[in-house]
This record gives C-alpha cells, structure tokens and sequence, in this order.
C-alpha cells in the first residue's frame, strides 16, 4: 500500500505497539535546552537513573539567555542559575552542550541543521514547540512537554498516538517581494491556530518544492501555530545540498548510503492523506498579523476586521478582546502604523537568509528616528557568517543593534522585550498577548517587512523598496 | 502521579477562545528550575493588576469561585507553546479538571501526565455549562472517570470521550516512565537492530 512520508517514519520507529494503546515511539535526536529540562533532570536523579543515549542527546541554552557581550554578566540571577544549572546537568549526564562561550552555540532550532545533527527519516523531539521546524528535512519533530524530556532522556522512548496526516500542498510562484513567511501566515490565517490539531503537516507543491532549507524551515517552524504538532517537506536534493559535510551529517561511504534511503522516504504515488489544503503561492501578498493570536493575520494592505461582522457570539467576543489590547479601530489599516521596536531574528526568522533579506532592504537607508530596531542571529555561526559578509555593518551603520545569538524578543526572557503598549513589527511566530513583554503588541511579518518598518518606523510594504 | 476518579466543584468559567500557554503562564516565570509556586503565577497577566494587586474582574480573584477545581473554558483551550509549566500552573492553583470543546495536542499529553482531566465536550454542552454558570454562580458538577460521564444540578448529564489507555492511568495513578521502562527488552532489540 502507498505510503505518506510521515507514515513511513512512523511505521520504522514504532518499537511495540500494544492493542487499544499509544505507540512506543523510538527517538532518534533528543535536543535539549535550559528552560524546559531542570525539572527532567532532577526527577531522572531522584530515580537514580541515567540518560540512555547521550549520544542521540544534544543540549544548548537559547531562551533565557542575554544577547549583549557576551563578556558581561547575566543581569538576572534566575536566569544565570538556570543556565548553570543546564551546565551542571549537561556534565552529570555526560551530555554534548554548546555553552555560553561556544562558537556554536544558538537556537536549538537554528544549530540542529546547521551542525547537520537533523536528518531526514529521523524521530526528533526537543522540549520546545518549534521543534516543528526540523521536517523541512523529512524528518517527523514536535514539540513535548518536561515529563516526555524525561521519558526521552530515560528510555529513547515516547508514548504517542498516531496523529492524522493533512497534505498542505502550494502551488506556483511567489510574487516579488512574497516570502516563505507570508505562506505560512496566510495558511494559519485560513485555518486558525486551531485548524491542524491532531495532525501532521506535509507541505508539498511547486512552491514548496522551488524553496531552498532555510525557507522551508520557516515554514515548517510556524506548523504548531496552525495546531500542528509537526510540518513535514520530502527530502530532495535541496535537503542534501545543504546537509553535505555538515559535521554531523555521515560522511564517506556512509554519506552515500544515507542518501540512497532518504531517497525512499518521499510520498509514494497514490498515498492518501486525511485532509489535503491548498494554496496558491502566485495569489499572495505579504502578510501581517493584526491580533494576539497568528490566526489573526491579513493581507497587509488590507484592513482589521470588524466584530459586527461576525456572527457567533464567542469569535466575536475574541475579536474585540484582541482589538482592545491591540488598541486598533475595525476596519482601519494597518499600512502607515506608528511602530516602536522591530525585531529581526528568532527559530522561525533568524538565519543567513533572512539576515541578507532584511539587510538587502537597509543597505544605504537608515532607521527611523525613534524606532529601535533589534538585530539579532540564530545561532553563532549565522552571526559569524553574516559578519564575514559585512551584515553586521550595514545593520549597524542604518543604526539597527546587532546582538549575539538566542531567542530573545521572540519569548522576552531575557531582558530583551517590549515596554507596555508598545508597538513592534517582529519576524518571530507568535503574538500572543505579552509574548514579547506584559502589554507589548505584536505585529508578526516577514523579514523583508520588518525591515521596511524599521526605515519607515512605520507598518509598510516591503514590495515598494525591494 | 496523581490519580483522578470522581471531583465534585463549583466551575470557574473563563469565556475566552484560543487560550494560549503564555496566557496560562507567561514566560518571565519559566526561569525555575523547579515546579514550585507555579500557581502563583497562573494567568498573571490577567489575574494582577500593573502594581501586582489582584484584578477584581477576573474570575480567579472573586469569591464565589474560591476553590473551584474545575476551569470552564473557551474553544481550542492550551494552544501555542509546549511548556508543562502550564499544567503545573493550574493544579498548582487547585485546579483538577479543563473543560472545553478542544484542546492542543501538546497541552493535552501534558496535562494527562500531571493528573489534570482534559475534559473535551460539543459545542452545545459547552452552552449548557456556562448558562448554568450564569443562571447559579458557582454551581457544582460532578465528574466521575470511570463512567466518563459530568452530572449537572437536576438530572442533566453529559458524556464525554477519553481513550481508554489515558483513562486507565488517570484512575490509577500510573506512572507513565514506569510504564515505558516495562518495554526496556523491546527498545533494547529495536537499537540492535538499528545498529546493524
């Protein structure tokens, strides 16, 4: 019988599966981080057990996690006892860590790729919802809660019921100024943050197809905000492209045999999905949300919706509630919004490419007078590279701040974040209410509108500066 | 883990959709290295005003809720991130049992493993349940696992769907790594394998 790529994993990692029961899931990349494995450490110790493969286990700190000098200290003391506390964990288990002070430090999400650690065919888990992003290689990632870091860490194992599958197929060719970015809003504006609850995405289609990794991250990444526990692409020889000596992909002969059976992990012909969405890439504009939820995204020459307009009484009420703290009127436009702070980085937005996007757009310009703009780097090496080809500078000389790696103002942790009532334009992935500070206001767009906002100081069209 | 059979309760109705995680805790509080005092931080956001004091409009600070176990909620109830916070947030605060029409995948496995009953009910008892809250402010219901059934005032009554491996560890208490580690010969003979 044909098969989908995620039933394929799937079937290849099931370990038992007892009648009326959750699979017994075999794990093959365990990625670690400060924020949601304390709790898993301390209860493993009170077990009195050990990691069973702290070689499928790797670790590093990114959400808490100051993005100044790294020379200076960290400001809050419960932050700096939670990386330490990652640090002592990371030794006692006899765990790989990219510390503080490692080039290779960076977004759990950013630095998995990036050191060639994710692999198509592969189970991955990380105690982060983003975790999503690594099925741009065609591997099955989600996200899990501290007590499943704990049963990872224990057993390699997981208990997981089989989701459902929904192919998300886009077609045809984005128009100029379009990202990878506005696909993805503009399908989670389509279905809602709800829409894809107890499925798994595959994105498949030409535009899918035409994109390279690192876009294909940004849309796999921002799945969960759709409900999605996980977004899948078929590998290819885009996937291999990247992945060829990388420094953990296999290398050698064994760098043949590996492509030879991701070479097998495609969609037959003829599978069957259980949902299929469709979208068509040439229809599209950039996207901009306008809520506290990324279900809540328009066009972004379009207007805020107005509650009157809607009938049920609770997505009404929703509407308002997210007007009032957006502080915007119903049917007035975003374009031409006074914005305070842009941000540029994040799992979903922080690499090479979108740093060259974003600077394309800046180079020569200068930012607004009043906005503050954050430039901040997926991982060390992004940064490393984007200072090899002067991004750094042209960041820097319109007047933006180029920090060190982490998740920053996606999830404000750090001391990075938004004053109450602030307005900011953010390539992150969710605009929650305080996400990026209690009372700050979210709106989520591309890198390419982020950093129109950041030389207009306004909500602006990229397509008019690019 | 805590084990779940019946929970008799007044219901705290929060009539919001889409309640994420970051509602549930906000991130500022996830730099603990332990599970303590989450409870305090449950909804913070909502629940205190800028200075810190409790905000009088929201449900959790007014007294004909005070020891409500169960939480009414709106649709799509724990979207976004996959902190475990957010459950220990509200069992923390006393809370035993979630009732809404839907609920994350994410949030959802992580309140099973803590004791806390996801309880997915149609859009029409989701109706009855909060005009019941509004017609008697803290009316009690009655949720019995085993039977899966909730017992409004009266002799309304609803039923509501769980699997029945989730069902069986909620009753009694079972520890899920236990379970797992009941299988180590298994995932020992799939790692061989892999090897070769």
């Amino acid at each position: 019988m044909p098969k989908t790529l995620f039933e394929k994993i799937w079937d290849t990692h099931v370990v038992a599966q007892p009648p009326d029961s959750p699979a017994v899931l075999y794990i093959d990349l365990h990625l670690i981080h400060e924020v949601t494995s304390p709790q898993a450490f301390t209860s493993l110790r009170e077990r009195g057990m050990k990691v069973r493969r702290p070689d499928k286990t790797v670790a590093t700190m990114d959400h808490s996690i100051p993005t100044h000098a790294p020379s200076l200290p960290i400001a809050d003391p419960l932050a700096a006892a939670q990386i330490r506390q990652m640090e002592i964990n990371a030794s006692e288990f006899g765990l790989r860590l990219y510390s503080m002070n490692s080039l290779q430090r960076g977004i759990v999400h950013v630095i998995g790729p990036e050191l060639g650690f994710t692999q198509p065919g592969m189970t991955i888990v990380c105690g982060d919802s983003h975790t999503a992003t690594h099925g741009a290689f065609g591997s099955l990632a989600f996200g899990i809660g501290t007590s499943e870091v704990e049963h990872v860490l224990a057993t390699q194992c997981l208990l997981q019921r089989k989701p459902k599958t929904c192919e998300v197929r886009v077609d045809g060719l984005l128009p100029k100024g379009v990202t990878a970015k506005d696909i993805i809003l503009a399908l989670i504006a389509q279905i809602g943050v709800g829409g894809g609850t107890g499925h798994v995405f595959e994105y498949t289609g030409s535009a899918i197809l035409a994109m390279n990794m690192e876009e294909r991250m940004t849309v796999c990444n921002m799945s969960i905000e759709g409900g999605a526990r996980a977004g899948m692409v078929a590998p290819d020889d885009t996937t291999f492209e990247y992945l060829h000596g990388r420094e953990f992909a296999p290398q050698g002969a064994a760098w043949d045999r590996a492509v030879a059976r991701w070479k097998m992990l495609p969609s037959d012909d003829g599978a069957v999905y259980d949902q299929t969405i469709t979208l068509d890439a040439s229809e599209l504009e950039p996207m901009i949300t306008f809520g506290t939820n990324p279900g809540m995204g328009i066009k972004i020459t379009g207007l805020v919706p107005e509650p009157a307009a809607i009938a049920e009484a609770s997505q009404k009420a929703a509407l308002e509630k997210a007007l009032a703290y957006m502080g915007l009127q119903p049917g007035s436009p975003l374009l031409g919004r006074q914005v305070d702070v842009v941000f540029i980085g994040s799992c979903t937005n922080g690499r090479l490419s979108d740093l060259r996007q974003a600077a394309g757009l800046m180079k020569g310009r200068r930012v607004a007078a009043g906005t503050r703009v954050l430039v901040v780097p997926g991982s060390q090496e992004v940064k490393k590279r984007a200072e090899a080809e002067g991004l750094d500078r042209i960041f820097k000389e319109a007047g933006a701040e180029w920090r060190e790696a982490g998740c920053s103002m996606c999830i404000a942790m750090n001391g990075d974040q938004l004053a109450p009532g602030q307005y900011a334009v953010s390539t992150s992935n969710r605009n929650f209410e305080g996400r990026q500070g209690k009372g700050g206001r979210t709106f989520i767009a591309s890198p390419l509108t982020a950093a129109a906002a950041a030389i207009t100081g306004k909500v602006t069209d990229a397509r008019s500066m690019v | 883990m805590a084990q779940f059979t019946t929970l008799t309760s007044r219901m705290l109705p929060l009539v919001v959709n889409n309640i994420d995680t970051d509602q549930i805790i906000p991130a500022r509080f996830l730099k603990a290295t332990d599970k303590k005092g989450m409870g305090e931080a449950l909804f913070a956001d909502w629940r205190y005003n800028t200075d810190g004091s409790p905000n009088p409009d929201f449900a959790l600070n007014q007294s004909i809720y005070q020891g409500a176990q169960i939480l009414l909620a709106g649709d799509n109830f724990g979207c976004g991130s996959s902190r475990e916070h957010a459950p220990w947030a509200l069992t923390g605060f006393g809370f035993r049992a979630v009732i809404s029409t839907s609920f994350a995948d994410i949030f959802r496995n992580n309140a099973l493993k803590n004791g806390l009953l996801p309880i997915e009910v149609d859009a029409r008892m989701h109706r009855i349940l909060f005009e019941l809250n509004e017609e008697t402010p803290g009316a009690e219901i009655t949720v019995d696992l085993a039977s899966q059934m909730i017992q409004l005032p009266g002799s309304r009554s609803a039923s509501f769907a769980i699997d029945n491996f989730s069902k069986t560890c909620l009753l009694n208490g079972v520890d899920e790594l236990g379970y797992i580690l009941g299988f180590a010969e298994k995932i020992a003979e799939y790692e061989d394998k892999a090897a070769t």
